[in-house]
């Protein structure tokens, strides 16, 4: 079938980032449109010459247009996609929503896609989200996870402005999504900006309460570092340089954890430079997993329309 | 003009035995040990005593150690026991929020100590608005402030005064600075804020610095001074806030406060309870030598124990590779890789 189109709304970072993504690595989809709000921006002029539509008029500008894209990615801010969700949904089109707005379900591509019943808007949760529910959920998938924690460290550089002027909206939303996407009874998220020269390398480690048994070597445990492994080879898939920087850590059951004992996992997320340095691997999982979402959901697209033929 | 006026006494001691010290405890400060401290200081005239987890609110976790008891209720029982003096809590955004504030603020605290990292002063913008639309007075803690310029560190506290921050505090989390290091920093921002905020600095004994440190700040123009008792705190510990009072007694530097008072507090009161008494060994003189986020340190010795490298070689890593405050998860890593690599 003929790739689908897609419209990236917001022309900084995560858009300019994202659509040298979608050309390079995508299966079924192609940038039809760039949109965002200031005709000078470095985002606009690199579509402009690699033959992209672009506009400086807004989302208004976007859904005038006779030829809509199949898909929106909305780079902008909460405020703005929750102000043109209902827009999109009227159009037909599907959103993919990389800002924090939560106005369709959390959603990590690896995980939960086939769950949804909806995803005319799905929302990608942070990029510390993306990095780090897929091992909340392989390990729950194995054991009980009564709460997980996770650390994320990123590059000052790699920090932009809606990131920092909103903090608590990154780390309560990686919370709830290690919760609802990651399986666990109770989440909590610490996000940490570090400025050291040379940039330092995204790193996210996680935490995971498991049953006591299962800190101890045996099935179990095997079960679960097995499942860790398994998700991050399909992490990898689409974000090639995600891995763990040591082996998983198993602490034995401590009273103060409850009489839980603890699995650690140590994260190394490096950027494929499409746009920004390979440190920002927080923008490229989330990019990534935009894109590898949109080709995800070409596929159930084209899918339901052979059925339906 | 947005700093307090109370010119009675030349500084304010502010006293975060049961914050920083929390560290030092492995945060497992009881209700008893907060009413019996608090009790001391307020009857020693201390006028800001801080009262949270060590690494502030929402610090209970796996990353930093578990509270023993929910901070809340140490908040409380601290705020029921003081008689004249506020209660103030500690946040770091990014890892306590908005919402934690408003719950120490209605559990009685009156004091918002907001800290970030020396250079990345405007993660805290929308913390100190909140906190001052609570009512509450304001600090702001510039940590490790050795990894910045006096120049940059400036620029720094000017974001944090916009925001509605009262007082803007040259910490010295890694205990790294050294005189002349700590009174350029507390002047160029003095200079920076003029009348708009006033200037405090945190100090730590890993280099022994701690008090002397706080003479240069205080000289320099600094108002505001953090101690704790005995110097119970991260690292090797805090100035300690009695002989701050002593120096300062002797130095004529009024502080309003009981220096036999607080004397006493130390050796009678914090004494009996601590399971480890501050010291300058290698491991914490390495943290101000290399210049690590003295919290690390007890987080360096479990790992030490369990992977079996030295606790001062994973500082010392730490600090070449520039981790900062919260980044204890690191630890873990850094022990594993030297572990491997032996």
């Amino acid at each position: 079938m003929a790739k689908k189109t897609a419209a990236i709304v917001g022309s900084g970072n995560i858009g300019t980032d994202l659509m040298f993504k979608i050309m390079r690595r995508s299966r079924n989809v192609e940038v039809k449109y760039m949109i965002g709000i200031d005709p000078n921006s470095d985002g606009l002029a690199r579509a402009k010459k690699l033959g992209v539509t672009v506009s400086a008029e807004g989302v208004d500008w976007l859904l005038a247009q006779d030829d809509k894209p199949d898909f929106v990615f909305e780079c902008t801010s909460a405020k703005a996609h929750a102000a043109n969700a209902p827009r999109y949904k009227d159009a037909g089109i599907h959103a993919i929503d990389l800002t924090p707005a939560a106005v369709g379900p959390y959603l990590a591509p690896v995980v939960n896609l086939d769950e949804l019943t909806d995803t005319m808007n799905v929302n990608m949760i942070t990029c510390a989200g993306q990095a780090t529910t897929p091992i909340v959920a392989a390990v729950s998938s194995v054991v009980p996870v009564d709460y997980a924690e996770i650390v994320a460290s990123i590059a000052s550089k790699s920090a932009g402005p809606g990131t920092r002027a909103n903090v608590d909206e990154f780390t309560e939303t990686t919370a709830k999504a290690l919760e609802v996407v990651g399986g666990a009874k109770r989440g909590k998220a610490i996000i940490i900006i570090n400025p050291v020269e040379p940039p330092m390398i995204m790193r996210n480690t996680i935490y995971c309460a498991i049953p006591a048994e299962a800190a101890e070597p045996g099935p179990t445990q095997e079960k679960i570092r097995a499942a860790i492994n398994e998700a991050c080879a399909k992490i990898r898939d689409y974000v090639p340089g995600y891995e763990l920087r040591v082996e998983p850590q198993f602490d034995a059951a401590r009273d103060d954890w409850g009489g839980n004992g603890r699995v650690g996992i140590w994260v190394q997320v490096k950027g494929a430079a499409d746009y920004l340095p390979e440190y920002a691997g927080n923008l490229d999982i989330i990019t990534a997993a935009a894109t590898r979402t949109a080709d995800l959901l070409s596929e159930k697209i084209d899918a339901k329309l052979t059925a339906g033929a | 003009m947005n700093a307090p006026l109370d010119t009675t006494f030349d500084i304010r001691l502010t006293d975060t035995t049961l914050r920083d010290g929390s560290h030092a405890m492995s945060h497992k400060f009881t209700e008893r040990h907060v009413r019996d401290v608090v009790r001391a200081l307020d009857d020693s005239r201390v006028e800001v005593i801080e009262v949270t987890h060590g690494d502030g609110l929402g610090g209970s976790s796996f990353n930093y150690g578990f509270s023993l008891t929910p901070e809340l209720d140490l908040i409380r029982a601290a705020v029921d026991e003081a008689k004249q003096a506020k209660i103030a809590v500690l946040m770091l955004p990014g890892l306590g929020t908005i919402h934690d504030l408003d719950q120490a603020h209605d559990a009685g605290a009156s004091v918002a100590r907001i800290a970030t990292h020396c250079t990345e002063a405007d993660i805290s913008i929308q913390h100190f608005q909140h906190a001052r639309k609570l009512g509450m007075e304001t600090v702001g803690f510039l940590m490790l402030s050795h990894r910045t310029s006096p120049q940059d560190l400036a620029k720094q506290a000017r974001i944090m005064a916009d925001a509605g921050c009262q007082c803007v505090y040259v910490v010295d989390s890694a205990g790294a600075l050294i005189l002349e290091d700590v009174s350029d920093r507390v002047s160029a921002l003095v200079s920076e804020l003029g009348d708009d905020a006033q200037v405090g600095f945190h100090g730590h004994q890993n280099m022994s610095f701690g008090v002397a440190n706080s003479v240069y700040a205080v000289r320099a123009g600094a108002k505001q001074i953090d101690g704790t008792l005995l110097a119970l705190g991260a690292g090797a510990g805090n100035s300690p806030t009695e002989v701050l009072a002593a120096a300062f007694d002797r130095l004529d530097v009024k502080t309003g406060v009981d220096v036999q008072g607080l004397m006493g507090a130390a050796e009678d009161i914090v004494k009996p309870f601590i399971t480890r008494m501050p010291i300058m060994d290698r491991a914490s003189i390495m943290q101000g030598y290399a210049g690590v986020y003295s919290s690390f340190l007890i987080h360096a010795e479990r790992a030490a124990e369990r992977y079996g490298v030295p606790a001062y070689k994973i500082l010392e890593e730490v600090g070449k590779a520039g981790y900062v405050g919260g980044q204890e998860d690191m630890i873990v890593d850094v022990a594993v890789q030297l572990a491997t690599a032996t």
